[in-house]
């Protein structure tokens, strides 16, 4: 297949076959990883530049993993403490960094649409999101599906469940994005204040018992709640959420016996998760992990291969 | 510039190996795997995706029938360790790579369908040093045609052909392309750069 993307801003684009062969080559680097020296030669020479303007921690280690592992140089560029702070306009930091030579750039960006504009603004580096806002996290949506498939093989036809702070949640918008687009029907569940307006355009269902959205589901998928929702008054409180909504064994029981349990981390054992749903057979939140370093160096290798 | 295969037209030159041809070379070379290691003890096949891969398992079958001996084999994908990665228009697909076991202190032998220029053998054995340090390496192929870039031959091959560059040496496996033999190929318009297969 010719790879058509240099840039990952959003899966909007992307084709179910773009999606299966990209699954493949993501197995393909997962192998690497059990490898007794794990790195590869492919990306000698290319620069990644890592641009966190917030916080986080699985996502930009995933990615300098991926990276080093495919031999990439890699620079990390935080906001505090950069040229950010002093003023500097954003598409005048990447420029700064595209002349040093970066061929791409992984942004997260507390604004939406920041990695479609600077997409927009450089002339050569790709761009790869790393979640803008509350809009998408395009990479988290690759993992989960490599993470699922794996456990249940083919997704065509299945059924998920998607509990939480959807309302919040970019996880949520770019996985609805692409388990519909594998094929997947999705259910939402959670408190009503948690729930976007516009749960149809979505193309999903919500209804607000956990319980029947969970009723012979293939994937649970459990969102995190912050729990400043709190005091912002969405939730009743921590206890009751954690009944109502939360990730328990006899919630769990509800569901296919094979289903594969789901949380993007970093988890609230106890508030949206019961520890032993966490650390029980179908969870795959650890395998969720692993696929996130071989989903982002199937990325980083098909975008930024190629003469330029 | 080395372009994509598909970018080109290919015509069928000449036959140079049928599926009987294949056969008895490849019995060949398993005879001179057995003499050259005195046996096949330590002996594990890898096979380079993606054609290779299938012709290890030939040899592996020839093993089975005439020598009682069940050889390790596995599959070896190089792509990740090419040179021209950065001058191809396309990213190579990346295929799967699986050993039987530790390959330290083995005598792995590489099978390959066609040894041209010697870069995929290149890559080959950085690959291999990533994964392991064997006792000894050595290398089978059912083609050799020439115009080495680097300083790399073969211990085993099954058949010398000399080729010109705008050729191209097709091995063909059943289980890829539904029948086993050798061809050539010539890009019409034949341009000066040949294409590894």
């Amino acid at each position: 297949m010719e790879w058509r993307h240099k840039d990952l801003i959003s899966l909007e684009g992307w084709t179910r076959e773009e999606l299966h062969f990209f699954l493949e080559q993501a197995d393909y680097m997962e192998e690497l990883m059990n490898r007794p020296i794990k790195k590869v030669p492919a990306l000698r020479g290319k620069m990644v530049v890592n641009c966190f303007f917030e916080n986080s921690t699985r996502t930009r280690v995933s990615f300098e993993l991926a990276e080093k592992m495919l031999s990439a140089d890699v620079v990390n560029w935080s906001a505090s403490g950069s040229s950010t702070s002093k003023g500097e306009t954003l598409r005048d930091t990447v420029w700064t960094l595209e002349a040093m030579g970066a061929d791409a750039v992984v942004v997260r960006h507390g604004a939406v649409g920041v990695p479609d504009y600077l997409s927009k603004k450089l002339h050569r580096a790709s761009v790869f999101n790393a979640g803008d806002g509350t809009n998408g996290h395009p990479t988290q949506a690759l993992l989960d599906l490599h993470s699922a498939r794996k456990k249940l093989g083919n997704l065509d036809g299945a059924k998920m469940a998607m509990i939480g702070d959807v309302l919040h949640s970019r996880v949520a918008r770019s996985d609805i994005q692409a388990f519909r687009k594998m094929g997947v029907s999705v259910t939402l569940s959670g408190p009503a204040t948690l729930m976007p307006e516009d749960t149809g355009s979505l193309g999903v269902e919500y209804v607000s018992d956990a319980r029947e959205a969970a009723r012979g589901a293939d994937i649970l998928y459990f969102l995190r709640i912050q729990r400043e929702r709190q005091e912002d008054g969405l939730i009743p409180s921590i206890d009751e959420y954690h009944r109502r909504w939360g990730a328990t064994d006899s919630l769990v029981a509800l569901a296919s016996p094979k289903a594969a349990v789901m949380h993007p981390g970093p988890m609230n054992r106890g508030v949206e998760i019961a520890s032993s749903v966490a650390d029980g057979p179908n969870s795959v939140i650890l395998g969720q992990v692993r696929s996130g370093v071989a989903v982002r160096m199937a990325l980083l290798y098909l975008c930024l291969g190629g003469a330029r | 510039m080395v372009k994509a295969q598909s970018g080109n037209v290919w015509t069928e030159k000449a036959t140079v190996m049928t599926e009987r041809d294949m056969e008895r070379v490849l019995r060949r070379i398993a005879v001179e795997i057995v003499e050259r290691n005195k046996g096949l003890d330590d002996v594990v096949l890898l096979g380079i995706q993606r054609r290779g891969v299938h012709l290890a398992a030939r040899l592996r079958e020839i093993f089975k029938a005439e020598e009682k001996v069940k050889v390790p084999a596995g599959e070896l994908d190089i792509t990740l360790y090419r040179d021209d990665i950065s001058t191809l228009a396309d990213q190579p697909v990346v295929h799967s790579t699986s050993l039987p076991g530790d390959i330290t202190g083995k005598r792995v032998v590489l099978v390959d369908d066609v040894l041209f220029t010697g870069r995929t053998i290149r890559a080959a054995l950085d690959a291999i040093t990533d994964l392991g340090r064997p006792e000894r390496v050595q290398l089978a192929v059912l083609v050799d045609r020439g115009h080495r870039e680097l300083p790399i031959a073969a211990d085993y091959v099954g058949k010398t052909i000399p080729t010109s560059r705008s050729e191209n040496v097709e091995v063909r496996v059943k289980e890829l392309d539904g029948t086993d033999g050798v061809v050539i190929c010539e890009r019409n318009g034949g341009a000066e750069h040949g294409v590894e297969a």
